[in-house]
């Protein structure tokens, strides 16, 4: 008994080796924020794409995957060390993840140069959709803009009149200022920035209450947004003015400004109640997975990991041809839990944008649900400066 | 820009006075009668803020929530105090900071861990819901107005605790000449263990009230923590009726910077660039008022006595 179990053992042991040696396992570097109050988009992007992972046994493109998760601490010298890690110590074959501006900008011209794929799970910075592009770079996001340009147009489309802007005094906040007013046409009473962590927005509130603004636009990422979310429900703002944000009031937030935030508008190219096949499984199986809802984050976390198993089986798992995985990459053939999903020319998503509303959902939970769709196949305004045809 | 919209404003700037007062009252009491720098203040007033999430989780009322959150973090500045900050009282203040900032790393670190990184939040209580209306559309929140009265109160409290009773005379004493105190027979060192364990529990105190109108997150304290230290230094270090004053100072200056600077920049120059200047100038005032402060009056505006 003890011998055959021993041979069995041995013969286990053997074939392991075989197998590890036919196929080295596909490296990815996950690079996400995981170190202070934004963990949490970290978090969520790392889910998404484990998740996916998970639902394919552990590989990708039939290869087994290695993920190799590395903390930018927002910090971008601290990524800059440590993608370099990724791309020489790891040797990795693609680097995913990326949650803020200022990483991306950090690690993109290390990543491409090197003719390493970067997948961009978040960050969409404008340099890199224009005259920046590179071949090695896809999104599985949107350009920075468009976000903040859906509320523009909305605004624009249903005829307010007047609008109030509000957000923090650093450059993500003046570029949504100029992405909401490239398509709002009226008058603009009043432009405030705040500074950069503001907690208490009572004086901002009092402003926008004597300017009686038909809307107020913002874009209050993290914990500013919870707190100006309940701040302006608490002074009964929400009665007179209408509040649309952009990265304000999404699932990450939701678990804190819960019933405050219920009604409020935000625009995003998804939302877990999306109605396509590809997203109920995916919003299923993520919540049964974590036990929360997944937000848009979760499903870019998640689309990338769909990118990158369609482009590598579609090359046969050999990524050698880089041209070929271009190509593939290019493709985006999987169903986007968003639903339509093609690539521009710039590698950053044609897709819709949709007006969203967070509301309490029958099961108690908080999340966004759809209210209308705002733009179609829509492309950003940098991809014709891009060169890439 | 309207008459109500100043009022408002004014009011908006006292209620933040208050909270940072109530933080810079337990930072100047033991930073002057100790004289320990203490930079983890700013995790206690998180950690308030913390421990209601979970206690309105467990009792469901904003009452019980703050009684339970004060009475924890007054064991857990004691806890604190014994295992880290007496082995300090009689190092150098680089070595206080230094330990004491590691103290904030270890707590951010482990609040995420125990708590999570999402922000979260607990409702204001029933009998403070609503607004007070100021101006047409746009009410003055009853929470917030209940705040500035706790903060009023605790100021009353701190100060008749201070002045007209005999721990506040053995504190007073303490902070003048502890060795003399000390060779008096009392226990300097279980007195400071009081002061240390009231000072936490004021700043857990603001924590739980600014529970409900902020995001509870890790690194909630550390900004309130440099405007604390703005606070004492302009009202001078361990004085309590400085640290009122220059409280309501800061909180009236920064809240009115912030409302009108842009205007008042806008009539001066092109709106564009009020734009640029206006939220810059605005966030630096506080500081300039500081380093102006320091220029005239080097102790502060209300220097303790005996230091």
């Amino acid at each position: 008994m003890r011998k055959v179990l021993t041979a069995a053992l041995v013969a286990a042991g053997v074939g392991m080796g075989v197998s590890a040696h036919a196929a080295d396992p596909l490296k990815i570097g996950m690079m996400v924020t995981l170190s202070g109050p934004p963990a949490v988009l970290g978090k969520h992007i790392n889910d998404g794409f484990q998740l996916f992972v998970d639902q394919q046994g552990g590989k990708l493109g039939g290869r087994d995957v290695e993920i190799i998760v590395a903390d930018d601490e927002l910090k971008p010298d601290v990524a800059l060390t440590k993608v370099k890690g990724l791309l020489e110590r790891d040797k990795v074959d693609f680097v995913a993840g990326i949650v803020f501006s200022n990483i991306l900008q950090a690690v993109f011209r290390p990543v491409t140069e090197s003719e390493t794929f970067l997948i961009g799970a978040n960050a969409g910075t404008s340099t890199f959709a224009g005259k920046g592009c590179s071949p090695y770079f896809f999104s599985t996001s949107w350009q920075n803009d468009q976000i903040h340009e859906v509320m523009g147009k909305y605004a624009q489309d249903k005829g307010f009149k007047s609008a109030f802007l509000l957000t923090p005094n650093y450059q993500a906040g003046k570029d949504s200022v100029a992405g909401f007013k490239r398509h709002f046409k009226g008058t603009i009473v009043d432009e405030v920035y705040t500074k950069l962590g503001n907690l208490d927005f009572s004086a901002e509130l009092a402003k926008i209450a004597a300017a009686k603004p038909d809307v107020v636009f913002t874009f209050m990422p993290g914990g500013m947004g919870v707190n100006l979310v309940k701040q302006f429900r608490q002074a009964g703002l929400d009665k007179n003015v209408k509040f649309l944000s952009a990265f304000t009031v999404d699932e990450t937030t939701l678990p804190a400004t819960k019933d405050d935030a219920v009604g409020l508008f935000s625009s995003s190219q998804w939302t877990p109640d999306l109605d396509n096949a590809a997203n109920k499984a995916f919003v299923s199986a993520y919540e049964a997975k974590y036990g929360y809802v997944p937000s848009l984050y979760s499903s870019q976390g998640y689309d990338a990991a769909q990118l990158i198993n369609s482009a590598v089986k579609a090359v046969k798992g050999d990524l050698s041809d880089k041209k070929a995985v271009t190509a593939a990459l290019k493709k985006a053939d999987f169903a986007s839990v968003r639903g339509d999903f093609k690539y521009n020319n710039n590698h950053f998503p044609i897709q819709d944008f949709y007006l969203v509303q967070a509301v309490k959902r029958a099961d108690g939970k908080y999340a966004t649900s759809v209210v209308e769709k705002v733009f179609d196949d829509y492309g950003d305004v940098y991809a014709s400066e891009c060169a890439m045809k | 820009m309207t008459a109500t919209l100043v009022a408002v404003q004014v009011l908006n700037g006292l209620q933040l006075g208050v909270l940072l007062f109530l933080v810079a009252a337990g930072l100047t009491l033991v930073f002057g009668v100790m004289d320990f720098i203490n930079l983890a203040h700013g995790v206690q007033y998180m950690l308030g803020a913390y421990l209601a999430v979970t206690f309105y989780g467990l009792t469901g009322s904003f009452f019980m929530a703050l009684i339970l959150a004060l009475l924890a973090a007054l064991a857990f500045g004691l806890l604190l105090e014994f295992l880290v900050f007496r082995h300090l009282y009689d190092r150098d203040h680089l070595d206080q900071v230094l330990a004491t900032f590691g103290v904030i790393l270890f707590l951010n670190e482990g609040v995420r861990i125990v708590w999570g990184a999402a922000p979260l939040s607990y409702p204001i209580p029933d009998l403070l819901k609503g607004t007070i209306p100021l101006m047409d559309g746009f009410g003055y929140p009853i929470y917030r107005v209940a705040m500035i009265l706790s903060g009023l109160a605790t100021a009353v409290l701190l100060w008749v605790l201070v002045t007209r009773t005999r721990v506040g005379m053995l504190v007073r004493a303490g902070a003048t000449n502890p060795r003399m105190v000390a060779a008096l027979g009392v226990d300097i060192r279980r007195l400071f263990m009081v002061v240390f364990g009231f000072g936490a529990m004021l700043a857990g105190f603001a924590g739980v009230m600014a529970g409900p109108i902020f995001s509870v997150e890790p690194g909630m304290g550390d900004g309130v923590l440099i405007l604390a230290f703005v606070v004492i230094v302009i009202g001078g270090i361990g004085s309590i009726r400085g640290a009122f004053v220059a409280a309501l100072i800061i909180g009236l200056v920064d809240t009115l910077g912030r409302s009108f600077m842009t205007d008042i920049f806008k009539t001066m120059m092109a709106p564009a660039a009020a734009n640029q200047v206006g939220p810059a100038i605005a966030s630096m005032l506080i500081y300039l008022l500081m380093a102006g402060v320091l220029f005239f009056r080097p102790t502060g505006l209300f220097p303790a006595a005996g230091r």
